[in-house]
């Protein structure tokens, strides 16, 4: 089988394309937009936020979660904050910088075009998130605060407490819920889809699933909108929620949809390890903490003294001495990769092994215990709830896990997968983060998608369609419903 | 450890329920309590027998979708916390634990401990927001909003909607969710215009929604997992009072104390 790879990525120079191709970009005349019924999948950042604008432009929304409500998605976990090339504060960060960032991050898999787009319009997001009310930090003077992330050399990264994730969201549900008021958005709560339908090559709806009721209903439109996060939990722990179950992404690929970049998956160095056989979730700790603690393992194999009785000597701090320069803060993916080498040469720690120490002892020697509880105090108190040990007292325990999946669905400048009418955004498209994620671009990624994306890109395969509805008792639909109640 | 469980058991909204016991043995000290379900639902499932239904997701504590009344409390013993941070070694040896669903008219019960919250989506779709749409807006730095501002909006967001201060109340009142939104919002200049309709619609919602009228017992607020302050509420009041007031305009304490 071949297939024709077409990104459809406009010409003309990187900084232009963008604007370029919303002017390009075929219009839905107001008057027609509710013709067209669009069907978005998911509840989180892109989902809702997608959802709401596209209700705002006039479309008719059929939007599904599997939670009890839209605003429960997992988007809400994300706890560091969200990048966008503001320079707000002055040092030196512009739309290239963010992009160039984005790429070099990604080691250079990326496709350029909607890197670039994506630095674009986060200017817009943090504006459009202010308007709606997400409480951001601010300094005295009352403007946004910022800080550095991940190992970025400017501070462009916005953050509302450790629970940036759960406001930007509860920004895009509060857009979301009003469209609801106005009958413009159709909200199906605990229902999950099963499937994806496709008549005469286009996605014309979905089959899904009413998680009280059991009932198996078919679900038609003009086109559908994919936003249903990553495949993390196809690991067997991951940080993902525990229903984030890949279905909607691998039914579409099932259907046809190509899948790109399966292989690149991020694996965040700072988690709470596996404590026994009946865990059923693993808890991501932000990984400032490395900006503070250091990471160690007794030199030699099988030496299960408690850490206070290693003495210094005896102790590898193998982070700082393979990477000097860095020390404990090289990458995500470095950090991860030699926590699982000492492991698996038998030098790792707790009752499992696998677990590398983060010992927060000579910072608190260094700068006192009340600047790390100011800093750190309620990831101190997490760790503490979760593993009954007071990391003030005891190194913490930590081990590298799954957590998010830059490959997903492929798909094309217009966000499209390779199914004419079938879209895929934020986490569940491959297209943004090449094979590394930057820290804090997730939630920027979403969020562009699902407000200043599809809402333009959309109308450019929506103008050219027929404002017929297929039938839900169309035999696509009979086959895909019959194939889901069997 | 081995826990003797009593657990709520109910079909669907239109069956009556009734406590089930189940023993359930050795249990790791470090599993978490949902982990501790799963456990016994996999013995249940072994068993033929229907496992016991419970909402969750996140597993963090962030989501807001668990839920239950542990030992007549809502989130279980410990303060500040959901249920799902909630470990078994907060529990002794051989200890009996009772679990229900959250309990009130405006929850109904769907099954077993699963409730229906859908009154919250609700309320804030009758108000909870700002009026904007998407694209068009300043920029974000041409408001200044104070310090204090921002964190008592902060303070207020940081509700999840997990609907424990119904549970609690006596009176199933849902004052300090209602009061938590409508105070995030009002205190930020973005959400001032709308500041008294918006109090007056969600309060309205919130009546028709046949939520308690609220007596400031508080047990809200101390059962809440992200201690929302009962302060929320007084704010909520004076949006309200404001509302009620047709046009006549009656400056807030802080604005005074701004200028
Ligand atoms: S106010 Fe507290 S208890 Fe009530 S819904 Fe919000 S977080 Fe839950
Ligand atoms: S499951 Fe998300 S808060 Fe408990």
């Amino acid at each position: 089988m071949s297939m024709k790879f077409d990104s459809k990525t406009p010409g003309g120079p990187l900084e232009d394309k963008w604007s370029k191709h919303i002017f390009d970009i075929k219009l839905v005349n107001p008057a027609n937009k509710r013709k067209f019924d669009i069907i978005v999948v998911g509840t989180g950042l892109a989902g809702a936020s997608a959802a709401a604008t596209l209700a705002e432009l006039g479309y008719n929304i059929k939007a599904f979660c599997f939670q009890d409500s839209p605003r429960r998605a997992h988007s809400i976990a994300a706890q560091g904050g969200i990048n966008a090339a503001k320079n707000y504060q002055n040092d030196g960060d512009s739309v290239y910088r963010l992009f160039y960032d984005t790429i070099k991050g990604g080691d250079y898999r990326s496709r350029e075009a909607n890197v670039y787009r994506l630095a674009e319009v986060s200017e817009n997001i943090i504006d459009q998130c202010v308007a709606q009310g997400v409480p951001f930090a601010r300094e005295y003077g009352g403007l946004l605060a910022n800080r550095s992330f991940g190992g970025a050399q400017v501070s462009r990264t916005f953050y509302a407490r450790g629970q940036t994730g759960q406001q930007l969201l509860l920004g895009a549900y509060s857009a979301l819920s009003r469209q609801v008021a106005n009958g413009k958005v159709q909200m199906f709560p605990r229902t999950e889809m099963l499937d994806l339908v496709v008549v005469d090559g286009h996605a014309r709806g979905i089959i899904a699933r009413n998680l009280i009721t059991g009932k198996i209903v078919s679900y038609s439109a003009h086109a559908v909108v994919l936003a249903t996060g990553g495949y993390g939990n196809v690991f067997y722990l991951s940080t993902n929620a525990m229903a984030s179950n890949t279905t909607a992404i691998w039914r579409a690929h099932k259907k046809g949809a190509l899948f790109a970049n399966p292989c690149f998956t991020q694996i965040h160095p700072t988690c709470i390890p596996v404590s026994g056989d009946h865990q059923s979730k693993l808890t991501l700790m932000s990984e400032s903490l490395r900006n503070d603690g250091r990471v160690w393992v007794p030199k030699t194999k099988g030496d299960n003294r408690i850490p206070a009785d290693i003495p210094e000597d005896e102790r590898d701090y193998f982070l700082e001495r393979r990477y000097p320069s860095f020390g404990n803060l090289v990458p995500r993916d470095v950090a991860s990769r030699n926590a699982k080498l000492v492991c698996d040469e038998g030098r790792g720690v707790g009752a499992t092994g696998l677990a590398v120490y983060l010992d927060f002892e000579d910072a608190i020697k260094r700068i006192g215990r009340d600047t790390i509880e100011s800093k750190y105090g309620n990831l101190f108190d997490m760790y503490k709830q979760i593993t009954g040990e007071n990391p003030y007292e005891k190194p913490m325990r930590i081990y590298p896990a799954v957590h998010y999946t830059m490959g997903g669905l492929w798909v094309d400048y217009n966000l499209m997968t390779s199914i004419p009418g079938c879209y895929a955004l934020g986490e569940a498209n491959f297209s943004d983060h090449g094979a590394n994620r930057l820290g804090a671009s997730a939630l920027m990624q979403g969020l562009a998608d699902g407000y200043f994306v599809i809402p333009y890109a959309i109308g450019d395969y929506l103008a050219t369609r027929s404002y017929d509805m297929v039938p839900t008792d169309h035999p696509e639909f009979l086959k895909a419903e019959h194939s889901k109640n069997t | 450890m081995d826990f003797t469980l009593k657990i709520w058991r109910q079909k669907d909204a239109q069956s009556q329920g009734q406590f089930k016991t189940y023993q359930l043995t050795g249990i790791g000290a470090d599993n978490s309590f949902m982990e501790m379900l799963d456990e016994l639902n996999e013995h249940l499932i072994k068993n033929n027998e229907d496992p016991v239904h419970f909402d969750h997701d996140c597993r963090e504590g962030i989501c807001g979708t668990c839920s239950l009344y542990i030992n007549g409390r809502p989130h279980g013993p410990q303060k500040a916390i959901t249920t799902c941070q909630l470990h078994m070694r907060s529990f002794k040896d051989k200890d009996t634990i009772t679990i229900e669903p959250w309990r009130a008219q405006t929850f109904p019960v769907i099954r077993d401990l699963v409730v229906d919250r859908s009154a919250f989506d609700r309320i804030i779709q009758s108000g909870g927001y700002i009026s904007v749409n998407t694209g068009g807006v300043p920029d974000a730095n041409e408001t200044p909003i104070t310090t204090s501002k921002a964190n008592n909006a902060m303070d207020a967001a940081s509700c999840i909607g997990c609907g424990a201060c119904v549970a609690v109340c006596k009176n199933a009142s849902a004052m300090l969710f209602v009061a938590a939104k409508i105070s995030h919002l009002a205190q930020l200049p973005q959400g001032k215009v709308e500041a008294e309709s918006r109090a007056e619609s969600m309060v309205a919602q919130m009546d028709k929604e046949g939520f308690g009228l609220c007596t400031n017992t508080g047990a809200c607020s101390v059962e809440c997992p992200k201690e929302i302050s009962l302060t929320h509420i007084a704010r909520l009041n004076r949006q309200y009072y404001k509302a009620k007031q047709a046009s006549d305009y009656i400056p807030d304490k802080e604005e005074i104390h701004e200028g």
